[in-house]
């Protein structure tokens, strides 16, 4: 019996989808800005930082890299409650996205500033200013500059492996793809729609950072 | 009989033209220098005439075989026409005498003894016996340069073109090369030199071609080019380099 | 109420980690054979072949893995075939797998600095010489610690097989938490484990990567 695609079924939930995609958004969006904050902060102190500071930031980067997505969500969801934190799904996805983002951002980021050449901390430092305000003024930009596209890179997959939120009830759009799939039973149909979204998703996350990077390190715009 | 003919060349990258009309013929046994300043196409023209570069427009005949740009005839051409480069080019990954084996043994199908023993000789010929089993980063930019060249004659090809063959090399490293590029030209080898090293021009090379912006502007004997230069494009080069 | 010890869990959760490593194996070495398929036509001279591969990559890089999983589940399922977890598990990773290690293994041949294919040439080796005798030799030491750093995704991503129920480390956790209700200790453990089967990878591959970068600067 040769098994008839029904497409029509999914875009019957339109608007369950368009839910999910919010979300997704949501979960990027919040993901990646604080992820890369984070990711900043990490390179930060792994390079110009305190000593004592390096072994514990080392550490977070070195688990967070060597663990699955999945694990460290379902540990900040499920685990932490017993140490006393309740989060609610949102804000466990949110939490479990920046912490991801941020240990591979940071690795990202420290390859850019050790890329820095030592002319810029010697010019800096003999202008008289502070190493922090060199790192922030002077070393900073031209490092996230050349390790852009990395990053991008990196923020695509991140929002990708937004789809294992779902599985702590995230209303994303792999929870809505499985929602909609639950009343319709056009499970092919449905997850085939869903991965054509996130491609989509994909190729405009791209295009918005590579926007965004052209506006942040565009050399014509004299600051 | 010219061995390699170069009439009226031309070539273009985009909007720049970076041969403009060059004919050139080279004797058997002629040792020629090409000199001038960069951008003045002498590379481009050496990388024509083994095929690494296509031409818009002329033609270069080699030992009477028209140079055809497809895949069978170029080969058959690279196998008369040797070619050393500025940067060496040694494969990292063998040492110096499998770096010579190499061609002749996938290419030529020459068996792994006979190779071997080429390979050999070649490396004798350049100063370097005691070097067949060291890999290429054991070696002195001189020494890598000598076994490049090795490398090259292991073809037994009838002429041989040298794209700046010292000017990635530290100044007392030169010497030794140009030692075994004059022995070269001693023994009877066709030479096309693109070089900065006009003493060495001066002494080997039965002709000198200055090369400007494209074109061939002078050409002749040693004593001539460098002795009485006509242009002032030559007098400001020469006074520049020397 | 049965009570679990802190050493049962670890020793649930280390028995259902042989599925993991197995698991991840089949995935590598699949993946290695697709991606090697995918790199000969994405770097072949015809057009149809090289757009074909990149399209394959571009789909595979450019989607959840999640989402690759579930069609896989669910699409080999609509074919007719009785689809077990562990059949959809393994044909999504290796098709993931090998779309990653074709980008991995291309950059490296292009890594493979000019000169040498110059030198080749001009020495009258043919194109299948080149690759042959100087090229791939060249781009396979390059390749090493990339690949190796790979392995360590492929790991991970075997944890997204136990949401279409292959039951593996992290569908052991999900289950002995759902028993025990000691969800911290679960996954912590389970995040040890994977940890321990990952750190080594990523140490390796760092290491090999200073090798391979201190080769080059002599």
């Amino acid at each position: 019996m040769a098994y008839r695609f029904d497409f029509a079924a999914v875009f019957d939930y339109t608007p369950v989808l368009a839910k999910g995609v919010l979300v997704t958004v949501e979960l990027i969006a919040f993901g990646a800005a604080a992820g890369v904050a984070a990711g900043i902060a990490c390179a930060w102190a792994r390079t110009q930082g305190p000593r004592w500071l390096r072994p514990p930031v080392a550490a977070y980067i070195e688990v967070v890299r060597n663990t699955p997505f999945l694990i460290q969500l379902f540990f900040i969801f499920f685990g932490l409650p017993s140490a006393g934190v309740k989060l609610t799904e949102m804000q466990a996805a949110c939490l479990a996205m920046a912490v991801n983002l941020g240990a591979y951002s940071a690795e990202i980021i420290r390859a850019g500033i050790q890329a820095t050449p030592r002319g810029q901390f010697e010019a800096g430092a003999s202008l008289a200013m502070s190493p922090g305000q060199v790192f922030r003024h002077v070393v900073l930009r031209p490092s996230l500059q050349r390790i852009w596209p990395a990053l991008s890179s990196q923020i695509v997959i991140v929002m990708l492996g937004s789809a294992v939120c779902s599985q702590i009830a995230a209303e994303e759009l792999t929870f809505a793809a499985n929602f909609i799939q639950s009343r319709n039973f056009r499970a092919f149909e449905v997850y085939f729609v869903a991965t054509a979204i996130y491609l989509l998703l994909a190729v405009l996350l791209r295009a918005l950072l590579h926007a965004l990077g052209r506006r942040l390190f565009d050399p014509g715009r004299a600051r | 009989m010219p061995l390699i003919a170069i009439e009226d060349v031309r070539k273009r990258y985009g909007d720049n033209e970076v041969l403009k009309g060059i004919t050139l013929r080279i004797d058997p046994g002629e040792v020629v220098a090409i000199i001038g300043k960069s951008g003045s196409g002498k590379s481009t023209l050496l990388r024509c005439v083994n095929g690494l570069e296509t031409l818009d427009s002329g033609s270069i005949m080699v030992a009477d075989s028209q140079l055809v740009p497809d895949e069978l005839h170029l080969r058959a051409l690279r196998r008369r026409v040797g070619m050393v480069f500025q940067q060496f080019n040694l494969f990292p990954h063998l040492s110096a005498g499998r770096n010579v084996m190499l061609s002749p043994m996938v290419v030529k199908k020459t068996p792994e003894a006979e190779a071997a023993a080429l390979a050999r000789r070649m490396l004798d010929r350049v100063g370097l016996a005691d070097k067949f089993d060291a890999l290429p980063d054991q070696l002195s930019g001189g020494q890598q340069q000598r076994v490049a060249i090795a490398r090259a004659l292991a073809m037994q090809p009838i002429a041989l073109l040298c794209d700046e063959i010292t000017s990635a090399l530290d100044p007392e490293l030169v010497g030794e090369v140009l030692g075994v590029v004059r022995e070269l030209a001693e023994d009877g080898m066709t030479l096309l030199m693109v070089t900065h090293e006009m003493r060495f021009a001066r002494e080997v090379c039965h002709r000198v071609v200055f090369m400007h912006q494209g074109r061939v502007h002078e050409s002749g004997p040693p004593e001539e080019v460098f002795g009485k230069p006509q242009t002032p494009e030559l007098r400001q080069f020469l006074a520049a380099s020397l | 109420m049965i009570e679990f010890s802190t050493w049962d869990i670890l020793r649930n959760l280390l028995l259902a980690a042989r599925w993991t490593v197995l698991l991840s194996l089949a995935a590598f070495i699949g993946g290695a054979l697709a991606g090697i398929a995918v790199l000969w036509l994405r770097t072949s001279r015809a057009a149809l072949p090289r757009r074909a591969a990149w399209a394959y990559i571009e789909l595979f890089q450019g989607t959840p893995l999640l989402m690759q999983l579930f069609l896989a589940f669910f699409g080999l399922s609509l074919l007719g075939l009785e689809v077990s977890a562990w059949t959809a598990a393994g044909a999504a990773l290796v098709l993931w797998t090998g779309a990653f290690l074709a980008e991995i293994w291309r950059g490296c041949v292009e890594a493979v600095p000019r000169g040498q294919w110059e030198a080749s040439a001009s020495l009258a080796m043919s194109r299948l010489q080149q690759m042959r005798h100087v090229v791939l030799p060249q781009a396979m030491r390059i390749a090493i610690a990339p690949t190796v750093g790979f392995s360590v995704q492929v790991v991970k991503g075997t944890a997204l097989t136990s949401i279409i129920g292959f039951v593996e480390l992290s569908k052991a956790g999900t289950m002995i938490t759902n028993a025990t209700f000691r969800p911290f200790t679960v996954y912590a453990l389970a995040a040890l484990i994977y940890f321990a089967l990952c750190w080594p990878l990523s140490l390796a591959s760092r290491r090999l990567e200073r090798r391979t970068h201190a080769a080059d600067s002599h």
